[in-house]
């Protein structure tokens, strides 16, 4: 039987990077999926004819550039269109919209609060340098702090050595800022809490924090850091759908060799000796690699996929501990045109950009007050997009498609689990609250995919429907991700390694975990790239 | 007045505790120091107060569970007139049905009495005591560095990269899996961590209300392992974590820091208010009286809350406007009200004896009470079912009430300090949801009361000086500790102001009835005389 250099379970786009990065290396790579198409929560399907969905994630900003380039994304066929900004409507027929450019944004924020325009100059500056100092740790294996091997203290000194040089006013703002809730870091410079509100939006983002919770602030950086074309903030749409990412990585490691199995579930990871040396799939058929990769959770890897004789008790425990809590939701839906807005002024680019409702930190807040009772959002957030309008190839002429991410969403309802009734009905709350700000909406449905935490957990295999494969809070970070002692992509068993996003540094469409475990993966096997 | 050859060498604003620690400390290194204090008498929030003829109790702290024992050696507090009437409280987390569960010491200290009451499971017990043995072991890191000055990052001094260094080396030291642990859990939330562990509700809630108790996170919010490490950190003749109420309530404490301020030749002035810091040539020299008496002293330490301080004695025009941007960001909303009883005679509560009344009471059946409580104080609203710790202090100590009756001191949680309408309008409504509340677990309290009183954290700052009502002058929040208490820049109790010193709760370690503060700003005023 043949025998894989690596085998890699999953082909979401942390696993397709690190199958890229392994086959460009010159190894014999597979990649396994249980799906019959590619991407994981980076999909893209047609589910309605004529219509291409971005069916979990829906905006390209953190992908790394230097995956891009190793990787040769444009050249196979990756192209990303960034939009400008976007909008909050206020309950009341108001907005606020939100720009690129700094200066259309700060007379934006003017209009609601001259204070608060003015501040945006020192807001806009912080977060970038906070950004500044995390983006160089993206593409780093975390140095694990409890070591005394020379590697980790070498690493740690350089992490110290990099935080010394903000100086010291700067150190203990950073420090403030990784620990401090998002609300609290607002106030610092905001005071209408429209403006507020608009901009917390993104320190909610599949998280089950509240943006009073402390740690909150983190989470708004982590939405804030990506890039497109080198300008660091902006978020695109990739052409042809989110779908578009895998299906380039796909090519970049088919064009080194690299072999795609889709339709194949792994069912175990297999161990002999102590050494992970293949899977067994579904119907009987087993694979056997030198290396195994997992680009599914860290649940999933270690609890649903090995026997747990194959691994010590502690880690277990700990694994089982990993929080992974599922918060949101996502209506995919196709338009016989486009939906009117009647609060937002024509010409405003916001409607081809993010489109909010939630129009105060309290409304976010009581969101998640609701996630806590075990019930969807009755106020929920809402990040609706209209790609179409960017990219007129995924739908046909004339036609739209509307991504609504929704948070919260709970895994486990108070009372009792999801059917299709409970999804029907969240379905609703989610369109009837878009219908509140757009009267011509609920006519132009042609057909929409509601999909829970039940439906993204069964469907797309994310434990609780978590969108980060594990929570972002300050214990799930850096060198505690997904567990403390496991944070260099390795595992407990030889050859068993994770690159999905339940490892440093998580979750959204960014690469770094999978470019982050080839690195690891190719060292261990004394490869130079 | 005055020393013979002009000024004092420190001027003291404020008599709180941390206030009265710092003074006893200087004096006993032959300064001479005087304490100016606003109110007519001494002790700040560790007070005891006649709230009705006859009945006394310790008007805003009322257990004594952090004192530092290096603050009560140096001082000798004991042979200052500090006693104990009980040093080893008990607690009982309360259930709704009355299957109480009851602990003989402190919750998570000791272990749990299996009586008529609800019974631990074996998993459960054997999963505590784990947890146990290793929060304590963080507290006592907690404990070892509150004690301490926090170093700046700058790093630039010896004493500061020494500091630094100390602190990497406590925490390595820990051991491999604890250091990993205590990496992981310092930011966690309190609910995670008790629900990996635990699978007793009551167990778990009342757990979770030691660990948000005065703070203003639910057990869900981020941080609140935290808050429970520094409830832990206190010890009490030895014993971590233990509980200790003080003979005479809470001002017999601050009663015995003052003997051994005056016993150090510490001038004391009370109903003395501080108008302003004088300020010449860029140095604080002395402070202004209300009355138009200027003091002048080498040093002017103030355990005023930095805001206080730095805005409206100082004033902002001494400062340079990013530090006091970081002041005004100081966050001290306090979410804890205060209710005092006069009672008739002792009250009963389902399911309980008399004897153990003598315990620590706390109403928080699981953590879902409690965070369901915390929710509303989220929009300034207060919490309809307050979760409560409830103590009895004259069961231990009969100079509280007349013959025959008690004193019943509850802290109540949640009550926000900016509640939306104002308190004037919504106290009633609040004292009757507590004894519906209290009413439930004990039927026969509210026939019992013959006086009462609760105090907002709007009376508390108005009684106490507390900003926003805050016990600890600030939100113990990580992004509020150690180096950045109350904020970078002034958290080695040098206020940027040459001669300025803050020795209050809102500076490291924070707040409790502890003295670290006082201790630690002491040590910096002596060695700031020595370099100039």
């Amino acid at each position: 039987m043949k025998t894989y250099d690596a085998i890699v379970i999953g082909a979401g786009h942390n696993g397709l990077t690190t199958a890229a990065y392994l086959a460009r290396a010159g190894l014999d790579v597979v990649v396994v999926e249980r799906q019959p198409y590619i991407g994981g929560a980076t999909a893209s399907r047609e589910l309605y004819p004529g219509f291409t969905y971005s069916n979990c994630s829906y905006v390209c900003s953190l992908m790394r550039p230097e995956i891009m380039r190793d990787l040769e994304l444009p050249r196979h066929g990756l192209q990303v269109i960034p939009y400008d900004g976007g909008v909050t409507m206020t309950r009341d027929g108001g907005y606020i919209a939100g720009y690129r450019n700094h200066d259309q944004n700060r007379r934006e924020i003017a209009r609601h609060s001259v204070r608060d325009a003015e501040a945006y100059d020192y807001f806009g500056a912080e977060v970038m340098r906070y950004c500044r100092f995390i983006k160089t740790m993206l593409l780093t294996t975390p140095p694990d702090p409890a070591s005394f091997k020379p590697r980790d203290l070498f690493g740690l000194l350089d992490v110290a050595r990099r935080f010394h040089r903000l100086g010291e006013e700067w150190m203990y703002d950073t420090i403030r800022f990784w620990t401090m809730s998002c609300a609290d870091f607002l106030d610092q410079f905001f005071e209408s809490d429209l403006v507020k509100g608009h901009k917390a939006g993104s320190s909610i983002i599949g998280t089950a924090l509240g943006p009073y919770s402390p740690g909150s602030a983190y989470v708004l950086l982590h939405h804030y850091m990506g890039e497109v074309d080198g300008s660091i903030g902006s978020w695109g749409f990739p052409r042809g759908g989110m779908g578009a990412i895998p299906g380039a990585l796909a090519k970049s490691f088919q064009a080194h060799g690299g072999e795609i199995r889709t339709g194949s579930t792994v069912e175990q990871i297999i161990v002999k000796g102590g050494r992970a040396v293949g899977v067994a799939l579904t119907g009987g058929v087993e694979v056997m690699g030198k290396t195994v990769v997992s680009n599914l959770d860290a649940k999933r890897t270690f609890i649903e996929s090995m026997a747990a004789s194959d691994l010590p008790a502690e880690f277990v425990h700990r694994v089982k501990n990993f929080k992974i809590r599922g918060s949101s939701g996502k209506v995919n839906i196709a338009l016989d045109g486009l939906p009117d807005f009647p609060a937002i002024p024509a010409g405003c680019p916001g409607r081809a950009g993010d489109m909010h409702v939630s129009d105060s930190m309290e409304y976010l807040e009581r969101g998640y007050d609701d996630w806590k009772a075990g019930m969807w959002s009755r106020q929920p957030y809402l990040d609706i997009t209209l790609p179409s309008m960017t990219d007129p190839t995924m739908v046909p002429p004339g036609k739209h498609f509307m991504s609504v991410f929704v948070q919260y969403v709970p895994p486990h309802l108070a009372d009792g689990e999801w059917d299709d009734a409970k999804r029907a009905a969240f379905g609703k709350t989610v369109i009837d609250k878009i219908a509140e700000f757009s009267p011509n909406f609920k006519d132009l449905i042609l057909h929409a995919e509601i999909r829970t935490p039940w439906d993204l957990e069964n469907e797309v295999g994310l434990t609780e429907g978590n969108i980060f494969q594990g929570e972002l809070t300050m214990d799930q970070l850096m060198f505690n991700r997904p567990v403390p002692g496991y944070a260099q992509y390795r595992s407990p068993v030889p050859g068993l390694y994770m690159c999905g996003s339940s490892t440093h540094p998580g979750g959204g469409v960014m690469g770094a975990p999978g470019a982050n475990a080839a690195r690891e993966i190719l060292r261990d096997m004394r490869i130079k790239t | 007045m005055t020393p013979a050859g002009g000024a004092y060498d420190a001027v003291i604003i404020g008599g709180g505790h941390n206030g009265l620690v710092c003074a006893a400390m200087l004096g006993r290194s032959g300064k001479r120091v005087v304490i100016v204090e606003a109110a007519s008498k001494l002790g700040g929030a560790a007070t005891s107060g006649e709230f009705a003829p006859g009945f006394t109790v310790s008007s805003c702290a009322h257990i004594l569970n952090q004192l530092h024992p290096k603050v009560s050696r140096a001082l000798d507090l004991s042979r200052h007139g500090l006693k104990l009437s009980t040093a080893r409280m008990g607690t009982i987390a309360l259930a709704p049905g009355g299957r109480h569960l009851t602990f003989e010491g402190a919750l998570m200290v000791n272990e749990a009495v299996n009586g008529a009451g609800e019974v631990l499971s074996q998993r459960d017990l054997s999963s505590l005591s784990r947890l146990r043995r290793r929060l304590l072991r963080f507290a006592g890191l907690l404990h070892d560095f509150q004690a301490t000055v926090p170093p700046r990052l700058d790093a630039t001094s010896w004493r500061d990269g020494l500091g630094l260094a100390r602190l990497g080396w406590a925490v390595r030291r820990l051991g491999r899996d604890d250091m990993r642990e205590l990496l992981r859990i310092a930011g966690s939330n309190i609910a995670d961590v008790l629900n990996d562990e635990l699978d007793s509700d009551l167990l778990k809630g009342a757990i979770g209300l030691d660990a948000v108790l005065g703070t203003g996170l639910g057990p869900r919010s981020p941080n609140s392992v935290f808050t429970l490490l520094y409830r832990l950190s206190g010890r009490v003749g030895g014993v971590p974590g233990a509980l200790a109420l003080p003979e005479g309530g809470m001002g017999a404490v601050t009663d015995a820091m003052a003997a051994a301020a005056k016993a150090n030749r510490v001038d004391i002035r009370t109903a003395c208010p501080v108008k302003s810091i004088v300020v010449e040539e860029d140095r604080a020299v002395g402070v202004e009286l209300e009355s138009g008496e200027v003091i002048r002293a080498h040093a002017v330490v103030s355990n005023a809350d930095a805001k206080t301080t730095c805005l409206d004695l100082l004033g902002a025009r001494h400062l340079d406007t990013g530090f006091v941007r970081r002041v005004k960001g100081i966050r001290a909303r306090g979410t804890a009200a205060k209710l005092h009883l006069a009672l008739d005679g002792l009250p009963r509560f389902s399911g309980l004896e008399a004897r153990d009344l003598g315990r620590r009471l706390l109403i928080a059946p699981s953590l879902d009470y409690v965070e369901l409580a915390f929710n509303p104080c989220k929009y300034g609203e207060y919490s309809p079912a307050p979760a409560m710790e409830i103590t009895i202090p004259s069961i231990h100590d009969t100079s509280l009430a007349p013959p025959g009756k008690h004193v019943l001191s509850a802290v109540v949680q949640y009550a926000p300090y900016d509640l939306k309408g104002g308190w004037q309008a919504a106290k009633d409504g609040f004292m009757d949801r507590i004894m519906d509340i209290l009413s439930a677990y004990a039927p026969d309290l509210a026939d019992r009361v013959v006086a009462r009183e609760l105090l907002t954290p709007e009376d508390l700052e108005q009684r106490h000086r507390l900003p926003g009502g805050h016990w600890h002058h600030g939100e113990l929040a990580l992004d509020q500790l150690y180096m950045m208490r109350p904020v970078a820049g002034a958290a080695q109790y040098a206020a940027p102001v040459p001669g300025l010193y803050l020795c209050g709760a809102g500076s490291h370690p924070g707040g409790g009835v502890m003295g670290a503060a006082g201790m630690n700003a002491a040590a910096q005023v002596i060695k700031g005389g020595k370099q100039s």
